[in-house]
């Protein structure tokens, strides 16, 4: 039980008061972030990000991860009470949230959102403490073309399982590959694509693309729709939150469902979106009264509420022990750790003890914290909502302005972020996925260095991807990962001849 | 549904209306955007090709990487270009409505503004000017309370990142006269 030893000791780096108010703030500006319309998790995380360059690294992560937090709780407010998602997969939380918001149960809804939400992390948090460790002592005998092999399969797998047309998710890759190798070639140490500019030799600042493609973006759509809105009182009193603690154990099957569904695939780049929804729909396909789901009842609220913060949370543990971000919060986290000097990745688990566990026990304090402060102040974040839009848009571009500057202090940086929040615009309304723009942006250089640092190991021979079992099996599954979509549809026929044949 | 709790109410007079007409289609949209990549494309395969897109002893050279990649953006991009023209679904679907359009402008032309006078006069006072300006022309809001909101969340923001965190902002003649 190393790892409990190791956690007891992060606790101990966390109980100060000044990471207790670091925490506190964090979660407090994390809750402001998801009730806000146009901003979200990742937008939220990217902008204050600034906020932290001058911490030190465990401080700043436990500031960040309780932004995180926080965006996860106040997502669950504006649906429950509004009607509207703060973001897309607290979606499936206004389906049964709403209609209890109306039935004056408001109250009730809030708070089982709040418990599942605490209970779905905890389980997280849980798989992350036991898991991550054997995960990264095992990377850690990870060369170059094993990390390689692990890349191809993350980009394989956005390809081969996304949901968008093939080709959407091929350009926003391609396209994010290509930025990131704008600059000095970190191998060779020659110039690419600058075009004898002194600004691109600095390259695309992967900060500032996602501030400029999730913050400014979000604005321009926000302001095309109608922001006219109406919603229900909330108060939360001590005998409503004990009432529905007290009915917890009748739904743990559903609790522990959907707590299961999350971690999966939070894991694997499912995300959140597709779990809160996969929550919902188990919920409602095992239960025994199916038709009451969508008219109020609690167990749509524990569903889906559960399996988003299971994903959200268990996205980080692929980031902490291979440093591959799960979701795209995570990979905003991912660019500030290299920002603080920390190398991603297995090694961190050796060299920065202090960081890792830290980190960790923060996800546990953080949660507990954030559920008391949540089920006490929601009236007042709920009525934050009536600030009007005019007066928190030019303050988001504030914020993200300043954030945008301060990675790199360069006014280029300014205007970048302005291009990528119109390309983020027009992307998001023709169907081009974001996430894999992302991932390839913060994940190419790896990927290419990789490549080449095997390639000279190899003395330029391709079969090193081969070369043993573990690389062999990765990489051979990577390439059935981005053409399974042919692979399913070859065998879906396949069976359809050989069935009439038997009938 | 009952009325009797609703509590936070809020209007929004100057929604665009839902009969617009529609400025442009998305399959226009998804056509222009495929062609620009396709330039991109080019533009970057040429540079990548300059610099060296061959097979050394030692693996690939500089522009190898980047110069595949440039091909099969450029790929994926003509494939999208001809889906694009087939696809009738896009045909019929709006990308953008006058009044949405209208409303996209009011805060992108502002946020162009506010980047080019960051520029010039520095973040803080561009922010005030931003800030005001965008809640009294665009939202409507009285002066003093724009020009009392821009003021106090301008200052948070300088005692926030100049003070406490030691964050340096862009800086204009107003800051430069406060000596600061």
């Amino acid at each position: 039980m190393e790892a409990l030893g190791l956690l007891m000791h992060g606790f101990a780096v966390l109980l100060t008061w000044k990471t207790l108010l670091l925490m506190m703030t964090g979660l407090v500006l994390g809750i402001f972030v998801g009730v806000l319309p146009g901003l979200g998790g990742p937008n939220g995380v990217a902008i204050l990000l600034p906020l932290t360059f001058t911490m030190d690294p465990t401080s700043a992560i436990v500031m960040l991860s309780c932004i995180y937090w926080g965006a996860l709780f106040g997502g669950a407010i504006t649906s429950i009470l509004f009607n509207i998602p703060g973001e897309a997969w607290s979606v499936a939380t206004t389906f049964d949230g709403y209609p209890m918001a109306q039935q004056g149960r408001a109250a009730e809804a809030l708070t089982a959102a709040f418990t599942s939400s605490f209970i779905g992390s905890l389980v997280a948090v849980m798989l992350i403490t036991f898991l991550a460790p054997m995960i990264s002592s095992f990377a850690l005998r990870f060369g170059p073309p094993e990390f390689f092999a692990v890349y191809l399969l993350t980009f394989c797998s956005f390809v081969g399982l996304g949901r968008e047309a093939k080709h959407k998710t091929v350009i926003s890759m391609s396209l994010g590959l290509l930025l990131a190798g704008i600059g000095m070639d970190t191998v060779s140490g020659q110039l690419r694509m600058t075009f004898d500019s002194a600004e691109l030799l600095r390259g695309v600042n992967f900060l500032v693309a996602v501030i400029g493609l999730f913050g400014i973006s979000e604005i321009l759509l926000t302001m095309e729709e109608r922001l006219a809105l109406r919603g229900h009182a909330a108060g939360i009193s001590m005998r409503v939150v004990l009432s529905v603690w007290k009915d917890l154990p009748k739904y743990w099957v559903t609790l522990f469902r959907s707590s299961f569904i999350g971690c999966w695939l939070g894991i694997t780049p499912g995300g959140a979106i597709a779990a809160s929804f996969m929550g919902y729909n188990l919920a409602k396909r095992f239960s025994k009264d199916r038709d009451s789901f969508g008219k109020g009842r609690i167990e749509g609220v524990f569903a889906p509420e559960t399996a988003a913060h299971a994903s959200g949370t268990a996205a980080l543990l692929p980031m902490l022990a291979l440093g591959i971000p799960g979701s795209g919060t995570a990979a905003i986290l991912l660019g500030g750790l290299m920002v603080w000097g920390l190398n991603p990745g297995p090694l961190l688990f050796v060299e920065h003890k202090d960081f890792v566990w830290g980190l960790i026990a923060s996800m546990y304090l953080g949660n507990v914290v954030g559920l008391v402060l949540v089920l006490t102040t929601v009236p007042i974040f709920a009525s934050v909502l009536r600030v009007p839009f005019a007066a928190v848009a030019p303050m988001i571009v504030v914020s993200c302005a300043i954030g945008a500057y301060a990675i790199q202090n360069a006014i280029f940086d300014i205007w970048l972020m302005l291009g990528f929040g119109v390309v983020g615009y027009v992307f998001k309304k023709i169907g081009i996925p974001l996430a894999p723009f992302t991932l390839a942006l913060v994940l190419g250089n790896r990927a290419e260095d990789a490549f080449r640092l095997s390639m000279i190991g190899a003395g330029g021979d391709l079969k090193v991807f081969w070369s043993n079992g573990l690389v062999g099996s990765i990489t051979t599954l990577a390439i059935v990962l981005l053409f399974w979509p042919v692979i399913d549809k070859a065998f879906s026929s396949v069976t359809r001849m050989v069935r009439p044949a038997k009938a | 549904m009952s009325n009797t709790d609703i509590e936070i109410v809020v209007e929004d007079p100057t929604a665009p209306e839902a009969d617009s007409p529609q400025m442009a289609s998305v399959r226009v949209v998804d056509v222009v955007v495929c062609l620009l990549l396709l330039a991109l494309a080019l533009t970057l395969g040429y540079d990548n090709w300059r610099t060296g897109a061959g097979w050394e002893s030692t693996g690939p050279q500089p522009g190898y990487f980047p110069f595949y990649l440039s091909i099969i953006l450029g790929g994926a991009s003509l494939y999208g270009l001809v889906a694009a023209f087939l696809s009738r679904r896009e045909a019929s679907e709006s990308f953008v409505t006058q009044a949405q359009l209208r409303r996209v402008m009011a805060v992108f032309v502002p946020t162009v503004l506010f980047c080019l006078a960051t520029q010039f006069l520095g973040l803080y006072v561009a922010s005030f000017l931003l800030i005001s300006c965008f809640m009294r022309l665009v939202g409507k809001i009285a002066w003093w309370k724009s020009l009392l909101t821009a003021f106090v969340f301008t200052a948070a923001m300088f005692v926030t990142f100049d003070i406490a965190f030691d964050v340096i902002m862009p800086k204009g003649p107003l800051e430069a006269a406060l000596g600061r």
